[in-house]
């Protein structure tokens, strides 16, 4: 063969037949006027609430670009400043940015910032700093999909499930921690560490101080890592308030080693595009090797200075968090209230840019092809892109991601609608066991080895369908 | 604890290539502050055309603005993640890469794929086609920077293809094949050979009859080429730059195994001088390379802040065709300029065509023809004289003595301070051996002694530097 085995193999993920949604999506994009009766949107967690507040301070503020007459002097030097440590002032922003987004309980080292790209390029470089080929790192579920590849592919790292059921709302256990660490023993995989993503995707939770702590003393018994994937920090929006590993740090008996924190401006920010992730390390020589790694993955100096200005301004930092805070609440308080009033409920959260649906009541059988059938009919009737619990490895079927923070006011209006029709209509057929037997015949197969749906869509389309505006003339190619 | 990656310093960070840079970080030299600080010339930058970019901005607010049409692009370009990268973007790079090459070749965007830098292009492409443990072969000299990317994380070995300065360090059949069998020798699996067109360090452009054995070869050993052509558009001189794409096709060969194993790696950091923006990419003709790489740039996507700016630069055909021919002017300038210097100080050079830096002959220099003296000789440069070159161990030449010195990241008054600390320590040196060759005469011994202590304190590198 002329290609390498990672060119080659399907750890990308992305042959995975949940990328039916997105296909749907793709060729039928919902859109308010021109195409009302299209597929919504709902498996993208964008936060796209707060762009205003952006725009108006990038408006009034012509010098954070290096383009404008008033900050053109600037150009040479952000062009040429490609040092992986980054710049100064970036550092600086984003830790303080770090900071407030905990509420101003920690303080972070703008020295033990390093840049990635994006949280994937962080999340992936992290492993390559703690783990060898075939060690392994335990990864509570649901969880994010893309782990998978960003963990894996190019790492050759192994991922260990850590279970977690409704039955205590997903909660992580010191059991379920102790049944998947003995699980990796018994099969001679030497466990590197644990990697939780808190506020959780696609839970919308934060960790309790208990749980969190437990956590922290489990790998420092056990002398493995901890890495906190925090990108979802300011999107809380109800208590509990969020807690990080950070704040903990000096209440537990913990090896400060052994603790990292990956963080991106994609998710709090709604950035997805600048491709700002970072990797935060308590651990001296984690530093100084991710800080040789982002020479693959800097952050453009261009994105580094407009950032650096933005972050910089106290006051739109502290009325963003704020603002962007409350909208959320909003957005949260709208859909989740729509779906009690037709008998759908929701695991309480209190963060992230969507929900952890409970489906399990209309599934035909509590199985997996029960999920992927009702998730068939909703992409195909109901007409909305919804996550199903499996891509993101749930045990238990029924469960569903669905986002909320992506679009506008109305088209919420439109989704509610939607599944209150078609919760009506269920009602109806439940009555009806014959006519449901139609989308049991669906001919596409599932491979449970590759059950992804991924963040950072892939589609064989050329169209991105992270426009809003999915005919955009911006991402519309010139002929 | 950690990796095995982390703990062992397969980064290549320790090489003088990156000391150097650490004592110039302590010590840089600035006209104003610090005058006798240590003058960077390890670092390949194109500093000369910015006021070209500049001015095109200051005429073009719509760009710099983010409106497109007076509407703000800001939300849709912060949303946009779509590793397919910006249509327009894309379809600009291709044109501007075939202006590079006189339009001899197109390109299709579709085969071209988008990612942080070359550095990180260079990465995917072994992750793409080696399996750890598999070689590349690469002729040496070479960038130092690939002993970190294309090893580092992949685990891939680096095989020398051995050239000397007896024919102008060119690549020859002879030489290929012989890193052929060494790699067969250490029981490597060759995958493919990477070059780099035009060189660094050397800042020629490969001939016909060099790309010609180098495709030989590569149809014969069924293997990859990897063409790294960041400085292309920095040929100032004839003979004219040749891509690999332009060599396939004039042999006909499009429809050939070979043809989907050759891949091109590119980046905006030398052109257009603008590293810190982290634009590379890779053209292959390889659909499943595409494919994969296109996955893999998750790891490492271009800002799209970045790529629209820079569409927004590219769509102007006639700022690029003028910006091209303008910066070629500039280079071939300033190439004269160190030339001329460097052969009054009694110094040569590699006859050179392309890039940002001489390829340097400074084996007369040393005290003896080995590395120790190139690495005595590197830091009397840097501590004496000032000067941050690169000696050509650290690019893995064969031959002690040779240096690679930038001369496109500075003003001229800064080159020419440095030209004259060179031809100041360079006339030292030759002093020097001057006073050792007269200190062995047994006549006039106590005045000849103390003419010589004089003159072997001048060579001390202990002493206060003479700038």
């Amino acid at each position: 063969m002329s290609l390498s085995e990672i060119a080659t193999n399907d750890m990308h993920g992305e042959n995975s037949p949940y990328f039916d949604g997105w296909k749907a999506y793709d060729e039928n994009p919902f859109h308010p006027t021109k195409n009302p009766n299209g597929v919504i949107q709902m498996g993208l967690a964008e936060n796209q609430l707060s762009f205003n507040l952006m725009e108006e301070w990038i408006l009034k503020n012509p010098k954070a670009s290096i383009c404008t007459p008033e900050g053109i002097s600037q150009f040479k030097d952000v062009a040429i400043f490609q040092d992986y440590h980054g710049l100064t002032q970036f550092r600086n922003a984003v830790a303080k940015f770090m900071g407030k987004a905990r509420g101003g309980r920690v303080k972070f080292d703008p020295d033990r910032i390093v840049m990635s790209g994006g949280a994937t390029g962080a999340n992936e470089m992290i492993m390559f700093c703690l783990a060898d080929p075939g060690e392994a790192f335990l990864v509570p579920s649901p969880y994010y999909p893309a782990f998978d590849r960003d963990l894996r592919w190019r790492t050759r790292v192994k991922i260990h499930p850590v279970e977690c059921t409704s039955t205590n709302n997903f909660q992580i256990t010191r059991e379920a921690l102790e049944a998947a660490y003995q699980k990796a023993q018994e099969e001679n995989i030497k466990v590197k560490g644990l990697i939780i993503t808190n506020p959780s995707n696609p839970l919308g939770t934060t960790l309790s101080r208990e749980t969190l702590t437990s956590l922290v003393s489990f790998i420092n018994e056990k002398n493995i890592h901890l890495v906190a994937d925090e990108i979802y920090a300011a999107t809380v929006f109800s208590s509990p308030r969020f807690v990080s590993v950070s704040e903990i740090m000096d209440e537990v008996e913990c090896n400060p080693n052994l603790i990292h924190i990956v963080y991106s401006l994609s998710k709090d920010l709604g950035l997805p595009g600048f491709r700002v992730g970072i990797v935060y390390s308590y651990n001296d020589d984690v530093v100084s090797c991710g800080r040789k790694m982002s020479s693959f993955g800097l952050v453009s100096s261009q994105t580094q200075h407009l950032l650096a200005s933005m972050l910089s301004d106290d006051e739109f930092v502290d009325n963003f968090l704020m603002e962007s805070s409350r909208r959320l609440a909003k957005r949260h308080k709208t859909f989740t209230e729509g779906l009690v009033n037709v008998n759908i409920n929701c695991l309480k959260s209190n963060a992230g840019l969507f929900v952890w649906m409970d489906l399990r009541h209309l599934l035909k059988e509590p199985t997996l092809e029960g999920e992927i059938a009702l998730w068939r009919v909703i992409i195909k009737d109901v007409k909305l892109n919804v996550s199903p619990g499996s891509s993101f490895q749930c045990s238990e079927p029924g469960w569903f991601r669905v986002c909320f923070a992506n679009m506008d006011e109305d088209t919420v209006e439109v989704a509610l609608k939607r599944i209150r029709t078609f919760v009506g209509k269920g009602q109806e057929e439940a009555e009806a066991p014959t006519k449901a037997k139609r989308w049991k015949n669906s001919t596409l197969r599932l491979s449970f080895s590759s059950r992804i749906c991924d963040e950072a869509v892939m589609t064989p389309l050329m169209m991105s369908p992270h426009s809003p505006m999915p005919h955009s003339p911006l991402v519309r190619a010139r002929t | 604890m950690l990796s095995r990656k982390a703990r062992l310093d397969a980064h290549g960070e320790d090489s003088s290539y990156f000391l150097g840079w650490k004592e110039y970080e302590k010590n840089a030299y600035d006209d104003v502050q610090n005058p006798t600080g240590i003058i960077q010339m390890g670092l390949a930058e194109n500093q000369l055309s910015f006021d070209l970019l500049e001015s095109w901005l200051a005429s073009n607010q719509d760009a710099a603005r983010l409106t497109k049409n007076g509407e703000s692009v800001f939300r849709e370009l912060a949303l946009f993640q779509d590793y397919h990268g910006l249509p327009d973007f894309k379809n600009e790079l291709v044109e501007f890469m075939a202006e590079i090459r006189g339009n001899k070749v197109n390109f299709d965007p579709r085969k071209l794929v988008l990612m942080a830098g070359a550095t990180s292009a260079n990465e995917t492409l072994m992750f793409c086609i080696a399996e750890s443990g598999d070689a590349f072969l690469l002729p040496t000299p070479y960038y130092p920077g690939f002993d970190r990317d294309l090893k580092w994380r992949t685990g891939v070995e680096l095989v020398p293809i051995h050239c000397s300065s007896s024919n102008g360090f060119k690549v020859t059949k002879c030489a290929l094949e012989e890193a052929y069998q060494q790699a067969h020798k250490l029981s490597l699996n060759v995958k493919g050979v990477l070059i780099t067109n035009p060189s660094n360090p050397l800042g020629t452009t490969m001939g016909r009859d060099e790309l010609n054995d180098l495709i030989d070869f590569a149809v014969a050993k069924k293997i990859h080429i990897i063409s790294d052509e960041i400085y292309s558009g920095t040929v100032f001189d004839h003979p004219s730059f040749i891509s690999i794409m332009e060599a396939l096709m004039d042999r006909k060969l499009q429809d050939t195994d070979l043809w989907s194993r050759v891949h091109i790696v590119y980046s905006l950091s030398k052109d257009l001088g603008l590293p810190g923006f982290r634009v590379g990419m890779i053209y292959s003709n390889n659909e499943t390379v595409v494919s994969a790489a296109t996955k893999m740039s998750s790891f490492g996507l271009i800002s799209s802040q970045t790529q629209y700016l820079l569409s927004k630069i590219l769509s102007d055909k006639k700022f690029t065709r003028n910006y091209l021919k303008e910066n070629r002017k500039r280079l071939k300038t300033r190439r004269e300029m160190i030339v001329a210097a460097l052969r009054n100080a009694g110094i040569g050079c590699l006859k050179s065509n392309a890039g940002l830096f001489c390829w340097v002959d400074m084996r007369h220099l040393l005290s003896s023809n080995t590395f120790d003296a190139e690495m005595e000789l590197w830091k009397k440069i840097l501590r004496e004289a000032g000067l941050n070159i690169s000696p050509g161990a650290s690019c893995h030449c064969s031959e002690p003595g040779w240096f690679r010195i930038c001369f496109a990241n500075m003003s001229e008054d800064t080159l020419n301070l440095s030209m004259q600390r060179i031809k100041a320590l360079a006339e030292r040196i030759q002093q020097c051996r001057r006073g050792r060759v007269t200190h062995q005469d047994s006549g006039c011994n106590s005045r000849r002694r103390s003419f010589s202590k004089w003159v072997l304190n001048l060579c001390s590198y202990d002493r206060e530097p003479d700038r």
